[in-house]
């Protein structure tokens, strides 16, 4: 199995050998399995499948973009563009005491608000919790939020974040990424930046797409 | 099935298309022919054309069919109104009902329902052309959406169709072989747990024909699994380049 080699659901992977299951994988006997289409990770201690395709499911630490749904008494529902909603406790999302009784929770986060937040729980059942107890956590004023398929997102960012950091360098743009597949982009050049990273999800599989991406944004 | 013919289906030991009695029609697969969709297939066995496409998990509504510790399947099979030689009537009819419900079962084994609680995995199975066998391309088309749709499963579903004409076992049936001929077998299997998912069978047939008739039908469905796991890789490794 070379680096860039693909698995398919069913696909055996090889021996356990006692190393520690990621994402993406089943156990039959002592043989590992792939879940999805993807690519494998393979190494003496883990083994995981990073999925090619599919849509985004939550887990506990994946830093994402919600859309705030609604605002409960003590918290906020949000949208994290998943089969699931997530709920922001009060207590995850503002620091300090706050008086439920006297304040209006719309004055923090209000409905359609944008956030920046960690994933903090995820049960069984899919119920999610998120927290704004994070450094990258914080509320994105202005700007628009754009959807893209979330395997993308690392095409996006680029090796060690040059894409992104070159589509911001040329635009001038404030680009925040969420793992969950949602991208929010502010700055006068937004369009631009829109095209771009719009590009980048239609031809993540060709080579040479930075130079392209470069071209277009010096045009 | 079960219609009387002096047409001979089976001329000199080849069939009437030309085929030996144990070869499939050319099959052709593609992926990705659904913008809209989070995986989508078109599948041709011949001349029988079928499309799928897969949504999700996503949040199933109307909620009180939401299950707290697993997630749905729901499929629609679908034939064209211009898929036949006469028009079909448009719409739900008692025949899809029920192949809508026997895909979903067909599928339902190798999806991990559980890892999308209180969510659904839709897939549409329109079928375009038809002429034979389209509830077995239709499984096998939804099996490759779901694939690429990135929805968790212990394999794909491989699936075709086998039979007797003239007196004769075959495999893949085309149109006039399943409406003229003595029996036919719809078939679905788990390649890599060798488990069967599906088995349908109209006709009269002895026990060592249906035997016979079986391990024909697992035969073709690993080769359609072969083609299946080409297309998916081939599709992916491009996408990795």
């Amino acid at each position: 199995m070379t680096e860039n080699s693909v698995v398919v659901p069913g696909e055996l992977l090889g021996d356990r050998k006692g190393r520690k299951l990621g994402q993406g994988l089943y156990l039959d006997g002592e043989n590992v399995f792939s879940k999805f289409v993807g690519v494998p990770r393979i190494n003496d201690v883990e083994m995981s499948v990073v999925p090619l395709a599919g849509v985004y499911l939550p887990y506990f630490g994946d830093r994402v973009i919600g859309v705030i749904e609604s605002v409960e008494v003590s918290g906020w529902v949000v949208d994290i563009n998943c089969p699931y909603s997530a709920f922001l406790p009060l207590s995850e999302g503002v620091e300090g005491f706050v008086d439920t009784q006297r304040t209006d929770l719309t004055k923090f986060f209000d409905i359609d608000d944008v956030i920046m937040c960690v994933i903090s729980r995820v049960t069984k059942n899919k119920t999610v919790q998120v927290s704004m107890d994070d450094q990258t956590a914080r509320k994105l004023v202005g700007g628009v939020a754009l959807k893209v398929t979330p395997s993308k997102i690392p095409r996006i960012i680029g090796k060690a974040g040059s894409m992104i950091m070159m589509i911001k360098e040329k635009t001038k743009c404030d680009i925040v990424t969420g793992q969950n597949g949602l991208v929010w982009i502010r700055g006068e050049n937004k369009a631009k930046a829109i095209e771009a990273i719009v590009m980048i999800e239609k031809e993540s599989h060709l080579s040479g797409l930075t130079e392209k991406i470069e071209k277009m944004l010096g045009e | 099935m079960g219609h009387k013919s002096d047409k001979k289906l089976i001329v000199n030991g080849k069939r009437a298309d030309g085929r030996e009695l144990d070869q499939m029609r050319p099959i052709e697969m593609q992926i990705g022919l659904v913008n809209r969709a989070n995986g989508s297939a078109l599948v041709k066995f011949g001349d029988t054309h079928a499309i799928a496409a897969a949504y999700g998990p996503r949040e199933l509504m109307p909620r009180h069919k939401q299950e707290a510790d697993r997630g749905i399947i729901r499929t629609r099979y679908n034939m064209a109104p211009f898929s036949v030689d006469d028009r079909k009537a448009p719409g739900s009819d008692r025949r899809s009902t029920e192949l809508s419900k026997v895909i979903r079962l067909a599928l339902h084994p190798v999806v991990f329902v559980q890892d999308f609680p209180k969510a659904t995995v839709d897939v549409y199975i329109e079928i375009l052309q038809a002429d034979g066998s389209t509830r077995v391309t239709g499984i096998n088309a939804a099996s490759l959406a779901m694939a690429a749709a990135g929805v968790p499963m212990t394999d794909l579903v491989t699936a075709c169709s086998a039979g007797k004409i003239d007196g004769k076992l075959v495999s893949d049936l085309n149109g006039i072989e399943d409406n003229f001929g003595e029996a036919d077998l719809g078939y679905a299997m788990i390649p890599s747990k060798n488990m069967v998912t599906l088995l349908q069978m109209d006709g009269a047939l002895t026990k060592e024909e249906l035997v016979t008739l079986l391990n024909m039908a697992k035969e073709s469905c690993k080769k359609i699994y072969e083609m299946e796991m080409k297309v998916l890789k081939e599709k992916y490794e491009k996408a990795l380049e």
